[in-house]
């Protein structure tokens, strides 16, 4: 069937069996290999994409279920050139080891910011709670978001 | 290559199920598609109910609480109306899954999946819950312990789904309180869950008392034994200890690679000990 949906702010349109997991989709047959396939059955979040803007799981998703949607996966989640405020905090703050949980965590994140733009520290524990780093890198991580929060209060004081 | 269908109202959904009467039918997928994926499920046709309005939402209808089944955990986590009068559904929906799970999996999967371990149910089963099921042309409804036949199994008839869930609110439980064991708080799937329902007088005296469990046997377990214990007392250590005996009697669970039968019967009694903590 042919699925038509808006992918990192581009529209597109791919042919594909319906029953194609979404993130065999993103990485197969559009060559987007930032999405991981972490444990296949919805608990490490290595897989998660933004659907509309919310995270949600691609392993658990069907290629029809894309259709009129708008995704975005780690590689759209900066719309210019740079780098996206929570990619650099993740660089600065050496958030990354061996990086395959990097991609979820950080659009995790991303998620739980458009929700609330400045989580309490617990609260961001919480909202990247359903994406496991095995490398025991959270503390780096979680201190790396507390970084775009404290730049979104700071904004907030100045304006 | 299997069908997925993904209707957009009623009509289609009825028109493909007559088209379709092998197809599997699903939401969220977090469930269903884990066990297609392992082999346990087959479906030749799957279709996916995400995208029906009439499934979605939360209605106050006078008493009573209307929960679209295919609304997601997340989304009753962020409705006012849910907070104001299911406090318990909240607290339980809060531990269920992960933050993208809660934005994918939904309350009437939750119920149709049926697992022993679903968060939702304790709550639903001591809020006396009603499932409304719909088929081509008609509707009834049914109360969510007799849904649920067993781990996994319910009533739920051939070219029937489940559209929604009522619960009267209740408005006399002054005490509303879940608690849940797990390995970790997110991501994990339940050892022994509790959900208490209780009408305490402003001296802390129990006028009434609902009890339901999770993960303690093959569906959820009440024990009528354990509310008679508590009521007409206070929630002393003494009383609770008494109720905590006759919750241990109830339960029925199991070994497994979360825990053993024998922790799960120790720890379902524990969780009533816990109550004090909210008193009044």
């Amino acid at each position: 069937m042919t699925v038509e949906f808006n992918l990192n702010g581009r529209k597109i349109s791919v042919n594909v069996d319906p029953d194609r997991r979404a993130v065999d989709v993103l990485r197969e047959e559009l060559g987007l290999t930032g999405t991981k396939e972490g444990c296949g059955a919805g608990e490490c979040g290595a897989c998660t994409i933004l659907v509309d803007g919310v995270n949600r799981l691609s392993c658990l998703m069907l290629a029809a279920q894309l259709a009129d949607r708008e995704i975005t996966t780690i590689e759209g989640l900066s719309r210019d050139e740079g780098l996206h405020p929570l990619q650099d905090a993740f660089v600065k703050h050496g958030a990354v080891q061996c990086g395959f949980c990097i991609p979820g965590m950080i659009l995790g994140a991303a998620a739980l910011l458009r929700e609330k733009p400045t989580p309490t520290r617990d609260e961001i524990r919480q909202g990247i709670s359903g994406n496991l780093c095995r490398c025991t890198g959270y503390q780096k991580i979680v201190d790396a978001v507390t970084e775009v929060t404290r730049a979104v209060k700071e904004e907030g004081k100045s304006s | 290559m299997r069908k997925v269908f993904l209707p957009r109202n009623m009509g289609e959904l009825w028109s493909i199920m007559t088209d379709e009467p092998a197809a599997r039918v699903y939401a969220g997928g977090t469930d269903l598609l884990v066990s297609m994926r392992s082999g346990a499920v087959v479906a030749p046709v799957l279709i996916c109910l995400e995208r029906l309005p009439e499934l979605q939402g939360v209605r106050e209808e006078g008493g009573e609480m209307w929960l679209g089944a295919a609304t997601t955990h997340a989304a009753l986590l962020r409705n006012p109306l849910v907070a104001r009068h299911l406090p318990l559904l909240v607290q339980a929906v809060r531990t269920l899954g992960s933050p993208p799970i809660r934005n994918m999996g939904t309350i009437g999967g939750n119920v149709c999946t049926a697992s022993p371990a679903g968060d939702t149910l304790p709550p639903l089963y001591v809020l006396a819950a009603e499932v409304e099921l719909q088929h081509a042309g008609s509707r009834r409804r049914l109360p969510v312990r007799e849904f649920i036949t067993g781990p996994g199994q319910t009533r739920l008839a051939a070219g029937e789904i489940l559209t929604g869930i009522h619960i009267r609110k209740p408005v006399e439980a002054n005490c509303q309180r879940f608690e849940k064991i797990g390995q970790r708080r997110a991501l994990a799937c339940c050892i022994a869950s509790l959900a208490a329902l209780l009408t305490l007088t402003p001296a802390g005296v129990v006028i009434s008392a609902r009890l339901a469990w999770g993960s303690v046997g093959p569906t959820v377990v009440e024990a009528p034994a354990a509310e008679a214990a508590l009521t007409g007392s206070v929630l002393s250590r003494d009383t609770l200890n008494r109720a905590a005996a006759f919750a241990r009697q109830a339960v029925a669970p199991i070994d497994d690679i979360r825990a053993s039968a024998a922790y799960r019967r120790e720890v379902a009694g524990n969780l009533l000990l816990r109550l004090p903590q909210v008193q009044g």
